[in-house]
């Protein structure tokens, strides 16, 4: 982040610089803005014979977030001052997809196998393609931590985590 | 001296063999917690938050809460050792404590932090002990337009005191807001900004916020600087901590400088972070050795950790006396409240005596005990940071998940952690702070009801926000505050600013 030169850290291709993801995302809220304003007068932003509608606060929160977005906006587009360091390089992308991708699958993962057996997958797997370790080590410590977690949760502190939609540790009986 | 009385009924209570041994659980998942990347006071407090429903609330507040010293200790190791800073609030520490470390002085930077956390962490609970009952007091008097200027007056500071574009601030907060209303509304009924999705009626709960915004979000930011861990070894021994502790009463003005600045800036909602850097500036500016500072002053690890652990303490100070938190990690600490069935807020110190002297005097306790365990057990944690980030990471998201789970056990909200997890990732890299959109999302209900009860009053007319002195007083100052960067910048305009010579690489909380 406090790398300033236009051609990134490590002289990766610069994917975006921060004004301009600055502008986009002053857009994007722009928008949400816009929605939560629209949704507000919809349920009725003004005074209804029993006091302030169920829009009235929210109301004004979408017009805050309005006039900040284009305030946002100006500054990244117009200012003189607007930060031209890169946002994103294509490798640090690289990096954050590696995370973010896999930690979709995971969660999807939740859904149908539940948070134990999941997670083993996921750690197993992130050690061995990310981490490069031996399939056997990650493995064992995929399953070592999911059995401390299962113990702490399920035994100790009695508090049930979601099993999935196939519940494949039902024989346990928790 | 009433107040003294009431805190040896809280020792009373919290005496016991089960607090103490969780206040030693609560101390080292909090070092662990503050020591690991992506893991910090507000998510760490907010994953084990379900772990302590079965448990009374005394006890219950007493593992949190000193979860919360021990991340606030934890935060130092690494930034010393490391040059890592594992808690924002730290890295005004690493100025001063990594030269240290690299001089082979390493054992002597980490007394000296864990030294002045404690200080400034006793000082403001010394504060909080004979201050907050007197605020509560005060506050049992207020009617809800005082209670909405003081909502106003919370997210007005942010503003005022913030670094950065104003307008990041705003939107951060209003955002924070707006997902707060989304759900049912409580007054008339209607289901608000849901748009036909019935799993939304539930509305955002800010435990998934603050899960996904810092810890996914922390993950990814760590991921992407590829990191690797490379740290100075430090050995602590009683002898390096009593020569230390020797050398420590010579910076008492540092000491209690940077306690009051932290003191400040915690109840107040600036937070520990600027409070830190705000109290180096100052000692780099008054200490005779301040032209010295970043190259290994013990002075200037003092200052940071001192007014981090002061503020860090502090801001539960509006948070039990007013039930209006001053930190996102308070605001935690409130939401474990309401689970519980406690009101935060003046009505705690009449209704549930025990409990609250209980965790003041837990504070007490706590510290102490914190700075035991810190003291015996760094080179446990430090060797902790050695673990390769790619079992770490995992791991964490995996904590992560199962936090976010229990929170309501709901899986949809492991889906929106993800998802402010990305959120969390954007706005940090573009400067939009987080935590104004945490207190937002928390405060949401109760500002909107202030807010819609003071316009039944006033039958919609705003000018009742200066009805009477005491609420004419807080509003002005707040709209001050929300004006500030305009008001500072035509200042310039007339008079000059000096060149600031302040840290650039400041963060935004």
């Amino acid at each position: 982040m406090a790398d300033h030169s236009p051609s990134g850290p490590a002289g990766a291709k610069v994917l975006a610089t921060n004004s301009t993801v600055d502008a986009v995302v002053a857009v994007i809220l722009f928008v949400v803005g816009a929605v939560v304003v629209e949704e507000s007068y919809r349920l009725g932003s003004g005074w209804t014979d029993d006091g302030p509608g169920s829009g009235y606060f929210p109301f004004y929160i979408g017009l805050i977030i309005c006039i900040s977005a284009i305030g946002i906006f100006y500054q990244a587009v117009f200012s003189k001052s607007r930060d031209k360091g890169a946002f994103v390089d294509r490798e640090q992308l690289g990096r954050v997809l590696s995370v973010l991708v896999p930690a979709l699958f995971y969660v999807l993962g939740i859904v149908f196998l539940g948070i134990y057996v999941a997670s083993a997958i996921y750690i197993a797997l992130f050690m061995m393609f990310l981490g490069k370790y031996p399939p056997a080590k990650a493995v064992m410590l995929g399953l070592l931590v999911n059995v401390f977690f299962f113990l702490m949760f399920e035994v100790w502190f009695k508090v049930p985590l979601y099993k999935g939609k196939f519940d494949p540790l039902a024989f346990l009986g928790y | 001296m009433e107040a003294f009385g009431s805190l040896m009924g809280g020792f009373a209570v919290i005496l016991t063999p089960t607090n103490i041994g969780l206040m030693f659980v609560g101390i080292i998942l909090g070092v662990l917690i503050g020591v690991l990347p992506g893991l910090g006071g507000a998510n760490g407090v907010a994953i084990l938050l379900p772990l302590t429903f079965t448990m009374s609330p005394t006890s219950a507040i007493v593992m949190l809460s000193c979860i919360y010293w021990g991340a606030l200790f934890g935060g130092a190791i690494t930034s010393i050792l490391f040059n890592i800073p594992g808690e924002p609030w730290s890295v005004a520490t690493t100025f001063d404590g990594y030269p240290m470390a690299q001089r082979g002085k390493a054992g002597q930077a980490l007394t000296a932090a864990f030294t002045s956390s404690f200080v400034g962490a006793f000082i403001a609970v010394l504060m909080i002990t004979f201050l907050a009952p007197l605020v509560a007091d005060f506050a049992l008097e207020f009617g809800s337009p005082e209670f909405f200027s003081v909502y106003l007056l919370t997210f007005c500071s942010f503003v005022g005191m913030g670094k950065g574009s104003p307008f990041k601030i705003l939107i951060s907060m209003a955002i924070g807001f707006a997902l707060s209303t989304v759900g049912m509304d409580t007054v008339t009924g209607q289901l608000r900004l849901t748009f036909g999705f019935h799993e939304l009626m539930r509305g955002f709960d800010f435990l998934i916020a603050v899960i996904g915004l810092f810890g996914i979000g922390e993950i990814l930011l760590s991921m992407e600087e590829g990191l690797e861990f490379s740290g100075k070894s430090a050995k602590i021994n009683p002898k390096v901590v009593w020569e230390t502790w020797k050398m420590l009463p010579r910076f008492w003005v540092t000491s209690l400088r940077s306690s009051l600045v932290g003191i400040w800036m915690g109840i107040t909602p600036g937070g520990a972070t600027p409070a830190s850097f705000m109290s180096y500036g100052l000692a780099k500016k008054m200490s005779r050795t301040g032209d010295k500072f970043g190259t290994g002053e013990i002075e200037g690890v003092v200052a940071p950790e001192t007014a981090a652990h002061a503020a860090g303490t502090s801001a539960l100070l509006p948070m039990l006396a007013l039930g209006i938190p001053g930190s996102p990690t308070a605001a935690v600490l409130l939401g474990g409240l309401l689970i519980w069935g406690l009101q935060p807020g003046p009505l705690l110190f009449v209704e549930q005596k025990d409990f609250v002297w209980g965790l003041i005097a837990s504070m007490y306790l706590g510290n102490i005990v914190g700075l035991i365990v810190v003291l015996s057990t760094v080179p446990l944690f430090a060797s902790i940071l050695r673990i390769p980030f790619s079992i770490i990471a995992p791991v964490i998201i995996v904590i992560c998940a199962i936090g976010a789970y229990t929170v309501s056990t709901a899986m949809l909200d492991v889906w929106f952690m993800l998802g402010f997890g990305v959120i969390g990732y954007v706005f940090k890299k573009l400067d939009y702070p987080l935590a104004p959109l945490v207190l937002a999302l928390v405060l949401g209900d109760k500002a909107e009801n202030a807010f819609r009860q003071s316009m039944l009053v006033s039958q919609g007319d705003l000018s009742i926000m200066w009805s009477n002195k005491l609420v004419g007083s807080i509003t002005t100052l707040a709209m001050l505050l929300l004006f500030w960067p305009l008001i500072s910048k035509i200042i310039a305009k007339i008079r000059p600013p000096k060149t600031p010579d302040f840290p650039e690489n400041q963060p935004v909380d």
